[in-house]
């Protein structure tokens, strides 16, 4: 097997693309709505639910903030849901109610904060058959983040739930598995999550690999 | 109720970047500091992903030529066919894939209100492309190639020509963000991110090649850039 766009590496497989960063212009291609640029009909972007979606409607907000405790204003997050029933729909269809999949991004007008209109995830069974306590998978990309930082968001209103998830709990420090959980903020009758995500430093959120 | 999900070969992480890079000043504050955990037994939540069948394209979404000014004038620069196969690792076709791409314009500016190289914005390309890889996993995109443009890194740093290049493939495992590079671009070993890879191989798979076969005579040159993402193992079931 030839790799390609370079010598073969392997007989058996071929080797992965390599990452590079999305770079600072990440909003032109994949968030026109957060560069300020024309929008074609239909864009992938942060309302994942509708009025008719199942399930409890919420909102999640956040900033990314780096290491020297700045704002990162440039980043663009992707996030991966179950629906309420607790299953993936991956049939991503701007005319669902419902999709598993959306987009957001902090930008420098919006106070830096990223934002999702969703509804609250069901929980997932772990291959073990335990339930996952509810959760968000989100990506991050930005300029400097050579590849994307994968991580979960969890809910803190899930105080028993979240102390049996089999995913949650094998984060062994405390302090470190509060960075994965949501705070409940309830602000003009909307359900409202707050998530910041710290890329370096104290309070450093959990990064998977996967 | 339980599924069985296929899962993906290992990412390799010393194949791609490492998150600290400092000869790339801007990963030194947001590059983590501590160890990713790893998840030992991927879960539903990991193993699929979205499928883009039914979002609607528009008709000139993956022709950078047209899709600014919907025809209404060309945009400078040399004219290019960029295309290329997305597989995964065991060479398997990813079809009905979505593929998305962001660029220069031909002097190397964007169009993003940061954006202030002393290049003019070009008032007949946007810069934005998208597309579903076919039943055998091609794409496709007819663009210019892009300009290199400067940026503040060393003194005097510059970026060689490329394409940003988004791949969803069959699962968010699967999902992956690089450059496309053009083959012979003096300015390619000169750059900070291009180094952020230990591996030269590595490189190698983010460079397109000139296709002359797929070019169109006395029109535009092409470019094949192939795609590979995380090879797909078939579940299988332990008698236990
Ligand atoms: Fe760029």
């Amino acid at each position: 097997m030839k790799q390609p766009n370079t010598q073969p590496t392997s007989e058996l497989m071929l080797r992965e693309t390599a990452s590079q960063t999305a770079g600072p212009y990440v909003h032109i291609g994949l968030a026109p709505a957060a560069a300020g640029n024309p929008e074609r009909d239909e864009e992938v972007w942060n309302e994942m639910a509708g009025p008719n979606a199942k399930g409890e409607s919420i909102e999640i907000i956040g900033t990314v903030i780096d290491g020297n405790d700045d704002l990162v204003r440039d980043a663009f997050l992707e996030a991966w849901q179950a629906d309420a029933d607790g299953y993936y729909q991956s049939n991503y269809d701007l005319r669902n109610d419902f999709n598993s999949f959306g987009r957001t991004a902090t930008t420098a007008d919006q106070g830096s904060e990223w934002r999702l209109k969703t509804v609250k995830p069901g929980a997932v069974l772990h291959p073990n058959g335990a339930p996952m306590a509810p959760h968000i998978n989100l990506s991050i990309f930005a300029r400097g983040v050579n590849i994307h930082l994968q991580t979960r968001l969890y809910f803190d209103d899930e105080v028993e739930a979240n102390a049996a998830c089999p995913v949650l709990s094998r984060v062994e420090s405390d302090s470190r598995r509060q960075t994965l959980i949501a705070k409940r903020e309830e602000a003009d009758g909307v359900v409202r999550y707050r998530f910041d995500i710290r890329l370096q430093g104290p309070g450093e959120t959990v990064f998977f690999d996967f | 109720m339980t599924h069985d999900y296929n899962r993906f070969v290992t990412r390799d992480r010393n194949w791609h970047p490492p998150a600290y890079a400092p000869g790339y000043k801007t990963s030194v504050a947001r590059s983590p500091q501590q160890a990713l955990m790893s998840l030992q037994q991927p879960t539903a939540s990991e193993l699929t992903g979205p499928d883009f069948r039914h979002l609607r394209m528009g008709r000139f979404d993956n022709d950078l030529l047209m899709n600014f000014t919907q025809g209404e004038g060309l945009p400078q620069g040399e004219r290019i066919i960029m295309y290329g196969r997305v597989v995964d690792q065991f060479g398997k076709p990813i079809p009905h894939t979505l593929v998305e791409m962001w660029q220069a314009n031909a002097g190397g500016r964007y169009r993003h209100k940061k954006d202030a190289y002393l290049a003019p914005l070009d008032p007949n390309f946007g810069g934005v492309g998208r597309c579903l890889t076919d039943d055998q996993g091609f794409y496709r995109f007819r663009t210019i190639r892009p300009g290199p443009y400067p940026w503040p890194n060393d003194v005097n740093s510059w970026r060689p020509a490329h394409i940003h290049v988004s791949v969803m493939g069959p699962s968010i495992s699967t999902r992956l963000i690089t450059q496309m590079y053009f083959e012979g671009d003096p300015l390619i070993p000169l750059c900070p991110i291009v180094h952020t890879l230990k591996d030269p191989d590595a490189v190698e798979t983010m460079i397109g090649r000139l296709d002359m076969a797929q070019s169109r005579p006395m029109d535009c040159l092409a470019y094949r850039f192939d795609i590979v993402v995380r090879g797909e193992l078939q579940t299988y079931f332990e008698n236990q």
